[in-house]
């Protein structure tokens, strides 16, 4: 058999590669019987061995290096690997408050970044018609643009798309195009906010062990500050009421996409600068929502990686700390690249609606924003769990966080000490955890005769992406799609917006660790 | 009203993080609602068909876009490939389905690239290999000239390095194309295929702290003043715009933010200009000997 074919798919599978409109590579198989997804398969298309590439080299270039995993999120991968730097060099406690802040200030517009690309550019095309523009006749130069364009009759990026489940009224659709081009450029404006103490975004250069390279300077704090009251009228006047617009239409996905029902998050936005990651004080409270709806404390010795179905060698399931992988792309039974993260050796959500539902339990800063909402919307916490409450958890953590950062910009001290001093150690590890726009995110890494020894990644996509275990539970995403109605198989619309809540992220998800000296890869000769 | 030329563009992803998209979507002028929706140059428009971050069709319709694309459109579109192409084995990096086969990504680039009026490489992974390509290697990830080159593919290619690129290198090269023609473009290449119009100017001769390095006033540790050579900047040996046009709508760039700069944008990226934030090899410092040999400090 030739690589990469399987046996004929069965008549009922309806096969989704690419699912567009997320970063990275991901096929969909789902299996379709009288119009119910009765199982599911989420793939990862696409392995780069990225932390193969990190061993050997100086512990410093990991922040670099790692933040490169992804160009959506960077800052979050840059904060990690600092994060395990610091530990590993014994500073996480003489970071000072500057450089903590700045930071957060880089992390949050991160965040703020990514929500708003997520739900504009990235979902809305799921539930908003731009066609319904081709006879507009009103006086908005940027509405006019795109009936000139639909006149033109070259549609991409556009159309080809699913159809069948355009559901808003022609003005509802005016208004929602509104939002995305003006999206367009919030997000734009978010990373200006990131440029300016980061330098350039993507892949900013700010980040370092210790805190952060950039100076601190009024005329930088007024910058900041101007831009995020831009930003803020935004998410108040735009965002949230276009969520809230989409929700009213597409009510039922509020009872779709539940999934795994198991929520775990490691926090973030540091308040204090605590050795222990998980002990300190965060705007997003880490925590653990098990089966029993209870929330608990996270236990990072708790985390196990399965690779039964992943194309890698059985010997690779470990603890993240002691990981290593071996590709084995041929193996039987394995259909992606991603491995399979677990809890106490079950699968656990990570993302926005982990972080909200554990916010909210827990008092933090998102629960006076989540009551609100959900008092307007008349909603029950419980249909949080959905494909609605996960674009809605997003949109709230935006409201919440663009008024953290107003206060955290009064609390910089211009001209104050940003980075503390460093020292590579012979020898040491470390862990960085913290949570990530997509959910929890944690880089260890293990220093050998002062440069990287082993490095190991355990991101937010590869535990919502998770293929199955090696007792044969699904992964999230895969849980969330079984059970799911499909309408029409030539246009499987419910699966990707199912898909597409999660906010998945392939090329965060899909790396591998290798100890110095491992065979790198168990492939056949081609 | 003059008709309005359309011109097709396919934006291909290989090993790449998206933060080339993304870069491209921070673009002020144009902006991105304009990039997609008006016309570019005057007279023709730049008609996105395939871009899997942005696009609204997916699966076997997205696939077939570029099928059609190929078979119908010979020499009538554009390819823009973002991330370097995997050749260590099939399913490496792959794209869609025929026939129960997972279509690896290297393949779908050669066939789109032999029928495209032009192939851009955008980001240092396309053009270079870049980190994907790092020491070992592990997917055996090639650029996009060197898959051409494999090929025997003779369409034209032109190079847009950097990690990710500033999206004016993009813009500006593509409006170059469609006001002066790809023939007047390519002869502005350098030897690596870049347009000299923002690659031309070596970092070092453009840094607002070069009156720093001058004067011997050396940042010593994370956070100081002064000029990054002894941590490790590689603006010596880096050609591009960096200093002049800034990132971000003009905000800021990485030695404005206190970095030496990494050279993301050169075929050493990551490897032989690694460890960052290490100095370089005095040596590499001859062609600003007059100066360098004037600091103290600085090793003859």
């Amino acid at each position: 058999m030739a690589h990469g074919t399987k046996p004929a798919a069965d008549a009922r599978t309806i096969v989704i590669d690419p699912v567009t409109r997320i970063e990275g590579h991901m096929k969909i198989e789902v299996v379709v019987d009288g119009g119910v997804v009765k199982d599911a398969r989420s793939s990862g298309t696409l392995w780069r061995g990225f932390e193969n590439i990190l061993v050997g080299r100086h512990p410093f270039d990991a922040v670099r290096l790692t933040q490169r995993v992804c160009g959506v999120c960077p800052m979050i991968h840059s904060q990690a690997s600092a994060g395990c730097l610091d530990a590993a060099l014994g500073v996480s406690e003489q970071v000072p408050p500057n450089g903590r802040i700045v930071r957060n200030l880089l992390l949050a517009s991160n965040y703020l970044q990514s929500h708003i690309l997520h739900f504009f550019t990235l979902a809305a095309l799921d539930f908003v018609d731009v066609t319904a523009l081709a006879d507009y006749a009103g006086p908005e130069p940027e509405l006019a643009n795109v009936k000139a364009f639909i006149d033109r009759g070259a549609l991409g990026p556009f159309v080809p798309r699913y159809e069948g489940d355009y559901r808003c009224s022609k003005q509802t659709n005016i208004d929602l195009v509104r939002g995305y081009l003006r999206a367009l450029g919030a997000r734009r404006v978010c990373q200006e906010m990131i440029a300016l103490f980061g330098g350039k975004m993507p892949h900013n250069v700010a980040v370092v062990p210790g805190g952060v390279l950039a100076e601190v300077t009024t005329d930088k704090i007024a910058f900041f500050a101007t831009r995020l009251a831009e930003v803020s009228d935004f998410i108040d006047q735009v965002y949230l009421p276009a969520v809230l617009t989409v929700a009213g239409a597409y009510g039922d996905y509020f009872d779709i996409g539940a999934g795994c029902r198991r929520y775990l998050a490691y926090g973030v936005f540091d308040q204090d600068a605590a050795a222990d990651p998980l002990a300190r004080k965060r705007l997003f409270p880490g925590g653990l929502i098990g089966s029993d709806g209870r929330p608990g404390a996270v236990d990072a010795e708790k985390i196990t990686e399965d690779v039964s179905h992943s194309r890698y060698a059985a010997e690779c399931a470990a603890k993240p700390a002691e990981g290593k992988t071996i590709p084995e792309p041929d193996k039987p039974g394995a259909y992606t690249w991603l491995k399979a993260p677990r809890y106490d050796g079950a699968p656990a959500e990570v993302g926005p609606l982990a972080r909200t539902l554990i916010g909210h339990t827990a008092g933090g800063a998102i629960k006076p924003h989540v009551d609100a909402a959900l008092k307007a919307a008349k909603l029950p916490a419980a249909k949080l769990q959905s494909v609605l409450g996960r674009h809605l958890a997003r949109a709230l953590e935006a409201r919440a966080l663009a008024t953290a950062m107003a206060d955290w910009l009064t609390q910089l001290e211009p001209g104050g000490p940003v980075c503390a001093a460093l020292e590579i150690p012979q020898q040491s590890r470390g862990a960085g955890l913290l949570d990530g726009p997509r959910g929890a995110l944690g880089h260890w890494i293990e220093i050998q005769d002062k440069k990287i020894g082993r490095y190991q990644l355990v991101v937010p996509t590869t535990w919502n992406g998770s293929p199955r275990d090696a007792a044969g539970t699904p992964g999230p995403i895969e849980q969330a799609l079984i059970g799911a109605k499909v309408r029409d198989r030539e246009n499987p619309f419910e699966v990707t917006r199912i898909i597409r809540s999660f906010d998945p992220c392939l090329a965060c998800a899909v790396h591998t660790v290798s100890v110095k000296g491992d065979v790198l890869c168990k492939c056949r000769v081609v | 009203m003059p008709e309005i030329v359309e011109i097709p563009v396919v934006w291909l992803q290989g090993a790449a993080c998206t933060g080339c998209a993304v870069a491209v979507l921070n673009s002020l002028s144009p902006g991105a609602s304009r990039l997609v929706l008006s016309e570019l140059a005057p007279g023709q428009h730049v008609s996105l068909r395939f871009i899997a971050p942005v696009m609204a069709g997916q699966g076997h319709q997205a696939i077939q876009v570029l099928k059609d694309l190929a078979a119908e459109k010979k020499g009538g579109y554009f390819l823009v490939m973002d991330g370097a192409l995997p050749t260590g084995h099939p399913l490496f990096g792959t794209l869609g389905e025929e026939g129960g086969r997972e279509v690896p990504i290297a393949e779908t680039a050669a066939v789109l690239a032999r029928s495209a009026a032009a192939v851009i490489s955008m980001g240092t992974c396309a053009s270079f290999g870049g980190i994907p390509a790092g020491d070992p290697n592990p997917t055996k990830c090639i650029s996009m000239e060197a898959l051409l080159a494999r090929e025997g593919i003779k369409t034209p290619i032109v190079n847009i390095p950097g990690c990710p690129p500033h999206p004016d290198w993009f813009v500006g090269t593509v409006v170059a194309v469609a006001l002066h023609g790809l023939g007047k473009v390519a002869a502005t290449l350098d030897e690596l295929k870049r347009p000299s119009m923002f690659y031309g100017k070596c970092i070092h001769e453009t840094c607002p702290r070069r009156a720093d390095f001058d004067a011997a006033r050396f940042a010593k540790k994370f956070g100081d003043r002064g000029c990054l050579y002894e941590l490790g900047c590689k603006g010596p040996v880096t050609f591009a715009d960096c200093p002049t046009r800034m990132f971000n709508s003009g905000t800021n760039w990485c030695v404005g933010a206190g970095s030496p700069c990494h050279g993301c944008v050169e075929p050493d990226f990551p490897d032989r200009l690694a460890p960052l934030y290490e100095k370089i090899d005095d040596k590499r410092l001859d062609r600003f000997r007059l100066l360098g040999a004037s600091v103290p400090g600085l090793k003859k």
